[in-house]
């Protein structure tokens, strides 16, 4: 097992958005998290890389036991260091060229020296496609190929586990796949993925495990295959037929 | 014009550059100085939200912003020796020049700071940056950027107001204009070389301003 979280609970201004969510996710999974907007998945997400603080809530980590409230830093920083975080807007460091926001953090907080540094990151932007535009700006860049980078520079870390904010809502249709593409690629490879999305095709055919969530908590969890041709609840059910109504692509 | 108005032009000129060097180019250079690190260090504390500091930084502001620069010149030089306070005309020059024009810059290197989305602050933190780091690779570059302009604004300002010194007896380029037109009674001619003079000093200024913004410009385009 690689990360579970029990009785994840936070509030914004008196508002409860994570009413106790308890969440398993396994080595090697590709769990998808789903649910209407407003439904705390991206909150829930950032608690557990510690961008927000819980409230209240316990999280077992790669075998070590956190008390997401009142972490210290240094548990956040050896949490951090296994794990990846791809932002919905890529947020690359802006003043930096592609191999530089990939090297940056290995240079900085990881004392890499610069040539090893380099090798790595030039590798993880070859598994993205994006080693020939290592020099570039991100303002020359398109947003997927943002995004790819922005994967890349999470897959430089080494982690253990990548965290996915809705890494296709702010990409152009047409960009969208090859976001997808890498991503697929990723899980195919075993890497460990929690992914809140809204590709629902990318969901039913890509992660192995679905969290559905509506209003703070989960409402359904379980193998995808089985969330999308049996779902449990009747707010999963009325989730899935909104989305095949809009889409019509999801075919069983 | 006359020759004898030629002449006190050209005689005065080696004189009045030789003040602009020795006297308003430092003045300018080190009242400048203090209001960038005064700048930084306020707008920093603001942006970082640094209890108590923060209060007292918005304090210094509206002082400063809410009083006239020549009034401040006065109440250094010639009100503080009533309570022991006594500077000589040129380290008080600089001290007000730099903490008046602190304050300005202050909010123009706080509103840059701003300007930097927090995603790039969170993205530092995934990748185990620590706070320090994160500023001086990230937030302060971008910041300094989108800065640069006001802060040129600010410099090209400081030239000017460093002829206010000439107030609190410090013999600058203006103070000299003054004492030469004193012995030759030539206000206009005088006053409008020593004029010609500071806008040759901010026209320097003015290209250097467009040639590091081409040079910061290389990062493409601040998008967020």
């Amino acid at each position: 097992m690689m990360l579970e979280v029990m009785e994840v609970k936070k509030s914004f201004d008196g508002h409860e958005i994570l009413k106790g969510i308890d969440m398993t996710v396994n080595k090697g999974d590709v769990a998808a998290i789903l649910g209407p907007s407003g439904s705390g998945k991206t909150t829930l997400l950032r608690c557990l890389n510690f961008l927000e603080k819980a409230d209240s809530g316990e999280m077992i980590f790669d075998g070590e036991h956190f008390d997401m409230r009142s972490a210290k830093r240094r548990e956040i920083a050896r949490i951090r260091s296994k794990t990846a975080f791809v932002f919905q807007n890529y947020n690359l460091f802006l003043n930096k060229n592609v191999l530089n926001n990939v090297t940056l953090g290995l240079m900085t907080a990881g004392k890499m020296h610069k040539a090893e540094a380099k090798d790595r990151a030039m590798n993880a932007l070859e598994k993205v496609g994006m080693a020939d535009k290592a020099s570039s700006y991100p303002s020359q860049l398109s947003g997927g190929q943002q995004q790819r980078v922005a994967i890349a520079r999470g897959l430089a870390q080494d982690p253990e586990i990548i965290y996915f904010d809705e890494p296709t809502s702010a990409l152009d249709p047409e960009l969208i796949g090859e976001v997808l593409t890498v991503m697929r690629k990723l899980a195919d490879e075993g890497m460990t993925m929690l992914v809140v999305t809204h590709e629902m095709e990318f969901a039913r055919s890509v992660s192995n495990h679905v969290l559905f969530m509506d209003e703070g908590k989960v409402v359904e969890q379980g193998p995808s295959a089985e969330f999308f041709a049996h779902p449990k609840e009747q707010r999963s059910r009325d989730f899935i037929n909104t989305i095949l109504s809009k889409n019509g692509n999801i075919t069983e | 014009m006359n020759d004898r108005v030629w002449r006190i032009l050209i005689d005065s000129f080696p004189k009045l550059v030789g003040y602009a060097v020795k006297v308003t180019v430092p003045l300018t250079v080190l009242s400048f100085a203090l209001a960038m690190a005064i700048s930084v260090a306020v707008a920093f504390i603001q942006y970082a939200k640094v209890k108590v500091l923060s209060g007292l930084c918005r304090f210094y502001i509206w002082i400063i912003r809410g009083t006239p620069l020549l009034v401040q010149l006065y109440l250094v030089f010639y009100g503080m020796p009533s309570i022991g306070i006594v500077l000589e005309a040129f380290p008080a020059a600089v001290i007000v020049l730099g903490f008046n024009e602190g304050a300005y810059m202050a909010e123009s290197v706080r509103g840059a700071l701003d300007s930097v989305n927090v995603g790039q602050v969170e993205a530092g933190y995934c990748v185990r940056m620590n706070y320090l780091q994160i500023m001086t690779h990230i937030v302060f570059p971008q910041a300094f950027r989108v800065a640069f302009p006001a802060l040129s604004n600010s410099l090209i300002s400081m030239v000017k107001s460093t002829s206010l010194a000439a107030t609190i007896t410090v013999m600058e380029m203006f103070r000299q204009a003054q004492v030469i037109n004193g012995r030759v009674y030539e206000s206009l001619a005088l006053y409008t070389e020593v004029a010609l003079i500071y806008l040759a000093i901010c026209t320097i200024l003015t290209f250097l301003q467009h040639w590091g913004e081409k040079k910061l410009a290389r990062f493409g385009g601040n998008k967020a």
